[in-house]
């Protein structure tokens, strides 16, 4: 009884197992079906965008094989790049001579104060430039407070040039008093020696502080001594700005500290 | 038994050991107290005056000035913008302004347009954050919630217009990165009538609020003379009484087309330096309304510029009108794809002079008052 009872229900099970099977084998036939369709239906609609996609993908492998030429080519057509530079300086010797009036007035009447010790950077339409000595820079400020409605620094700039051995300090001064003033920027430059291992505050890279003329350079004095190491004589308050107070490296705004990873 | 000797420690650099006083207590307000921001001030009190303030920043600085002469003019810009990313596009516009210049490209009419229209809604944002940070730390919540739910209308305009929320890294070189939008002009139109509505009712609660003006008039009082001498900027110094906004001063892009009033006041106190942006965000509503009205309604966005661009051999230094103040910046180029050295010179930074000086025998309980009145930015002063 047992064997053909249990026959009986291997039978029954192998039925159930084989209508299982046939059922799953339709549902996933009926899927691939589906999907078969669907992919054709997809494709039907994308023809025209997979054909430029294949395009677009060949380039790309081209590109890299024309950029390494480019990278290469500078190198020899140089000469050709100098050649339309040399044109826009031919076009600013135009510009000088039209140079803006009200701004030669004022550069000229500085200039012609210090012959010899004031060098007109540039004159443009409201940026103008002198470049000073340093060992003039507060002669030259207090002439520009006193006969110029200058009264404020926007900003002072500290450039490093290792190659010169010297550290640019540039103030640009603005006016709020004069309307007619008000859209000038005058850029009073100078330059201090660079020594090559800095010891800030105790070796010859220092410059008379403006700030009794300038009060607003206070700050931008402070924060250019931590990141060039020029030191403001007769500042008040020469700290740190920014950096933290136990900073033991080189000013970081020195070309020679160098971003890490880079 | 001998006497004990206590070994004097050795300090590490930059640190003192201060003579201790009876009278004058010293007191440091941040980095981590919410109303300083990412900064220190080191307040010396006598009872309950400050005797002598001195500011710390440097705890956000991260050196964006040196990382910028290692990158070239395209891959500066998402970065320069870091410093306010409320006013991203302000930020970024002298920095845009300059390497034009340099590189010598013209920016088509449209271009223009887009951009003032980007950096007036921008200026919006910015003033709207710090309008809701001055309120609540003036005990005025209301104030906090009413501008930073305000602001969201016009993220959403900005979103829609570069795709980002905050940082929109959208002025370029040449013009903007792309193009707003179909039916901009009715949405923009529509959200900023709307925002001009929703500022005006701020009077009601803030601006006209007795409470407010007990707390703002008559402290902090900086003079036009100090104001100019100070070399303040931008809010700061148009509540001092001083008519001075590069927008009219020195127009750029299409600003010189556009009819742009300044907003002035002489008081020079707390109240008139939190009134003056919240005028300039209603200024800016007119003047957002006019570049939609006189936009062209097509046109290229910009001028394609060459991979690389390498500036010419010079220097150039320009300035605008951020949310906060002047913003400057000074390029030295090259001839090389990487600025030689580039200086953000921010109105944070200039503003901050200010600070010790105004401080300098208020009460304490006014400190929150005159400092956020400065519209300071702590990272943008860092830099």
């Amino acid at each position: 009884m047992s064997k053909s009872e249990k026959k009986a229900t291997s039978k029954d099970e192998d039925k159930k197992k084989s209508d299982a099977k046939a059922t799953g084998d339709a549902i996933i036939a009926a899927a691939n079906a589906r999907r078969e369709e669907l992919t054709k239906e997809a494709l039907a609609t994308r023809s025209n965008k997979t054909l430029p996609k294949e395009v677009k993908e060949k380039p790309k492998e081209e590109k890299p094989k024309e950029s390494k030429p480019k990278e290469e080519k500078p190198k020899e057509s140089k000469p050709k790049e100098e050649k339309p530079k040399a044109a826009p300086p031919s076009k600013t010797d135009t510009e000088e001579v039209s140079l803006p009036e009200f701004e030669k007035s004022f550069v000229d009447k500085i200039s012609s104060q210090f012959t010899g010790d004031v060098e007109v950077g540039y004159i443009k339409e409201n940026r103008t430039r002198v470049n000073v000595k340093k060992e003039k820079i507060l002669e030259v400020a207090q002439f520009i407070k006193d006969n110029l409605p200058f009264d404020h620094a926007e900003s002072v700039t500290g450039v490093d040039f290792p190659e010169d051995k010297e550290i640019g300090v540039v103030y640009h001064l603005g006016s709020y008093t004069d309307p007619t003033y008000s859209k000038q920027v005058l850029a009073l430059a100078t330059r201090v020696p660079r020594e090559e291992n800095p010891n800030p505050g105790n070796d010859s890279t220092k410059l008379p502080s403006l700030r009794d003329m300038f009060y607003s350079v206070e700050f931008h004095e402070r924060e250019i001594f931590e990141m060039l190491g020029v030191y403001f004589e007769s500042h008040p308050d020469n700290r740190r700005l920014l950096l933290p107070e136990d900073w033991a490296d080189l000013p970081p705004l020195r070309k020679d500290f160098r971003n890490k990873g880079r | 038994m001998a006497e004990q000797v206590i070994p004097t420690k050795k300090m590490p650099p930059g640190l003192q050991v201060e003579n201790v006083d009876d009278r004058i207590m010293t007191l440091n307000v941040g980095p981590q107290h919410p109303g300083s921001g990412h900064m220190r001030i080191i307040v010396k009190i006598d009872g309950d005056y400050i005797v002598d303030a001195d500011p710390d920043p440097g705890y956000v600085h991260r050196g964006e000035e040196k990382m910028a002469e290692s990158r070239n003019y395209i891959t500066n810009i998402p970065h320069l913008e870091r410093p306010v990313i409320h006013d991203s596009c302000n930020i970024l516009y002298p920095y845009v302004l300059g390497v034009e210049d340099l590189v010598g490209i013209e920016v088509p009419e449209r271009a223009k347009y887009v951009r003032v229209i980007a950096a007036e809604l921008n200026r919006c944002i910015y003033i709207q954050y710090w309008l809701a940070i001055y309120g609540i730390f003036l005990g005025h919540s209301t104030m906090f919630m009413w501008p930073a739910g305000d602001r969201e209308l016009l993220i959403d305009l900005m979103e829609k217009i570069t795709g980002a929320r905050v940082t929109h890294a959208y002025f370029i070189p040449g013009g903007v990165r792309n193009d707003v939008p179909a039916n901009f002009e009715d949405v923009c139109l529509r959200q900023v009538n709307y925002f001009e509505k929703r500022i005006k009712e701020y009077a009601d609660i803030f601006y006209d609020n007795p409470i407010l003006k007990a707390r703002t008039e008559d402290t902090g009082v900086l003079s036009r003379e100090d104001a100019i001498r100070l070399g303040t900027t931008g809010s700061v110094l148009r509540a001092s009484g001083v008519d001075y906004d590069l927008r009219i001063k020195e127009p750029y892009d299409v600003y010189d087309e556009l009819d742009v009033h300044t907003n002035v006041l002489k008081a020079g106190d707390s109240y008139a330096r939190s009134k003056i942006p919240w005028l300039d965000m209603l200024e800016s509503c007119n003047i957002i309304r006019q570049a939609l009205e006189k936009m062209p309604k097509s046109g290229s966005i910009r001028t394609k510029l060459k991979p690389n661009p390498k500036g010419r051999e010079d220097e150039v230094y320009r300035r605008v009108e951020s949310g906060r103040g002047s913003a400057g910046c000074h390029i030295i180029s090259r001839g090389k794809p990487e600025p030689y050295r580039l200086k953000l010179s921010v109105s944070s930074f200039r503003n901050l002079i200010a600070l010790p000086y105004l401080l300098k025998g208020e009460k304490l309980g006014n400190m929150p008052a005159v400092y956020w009145s400065l519209n300071y930015w702590p990272v943008e002063a860092d830099r």
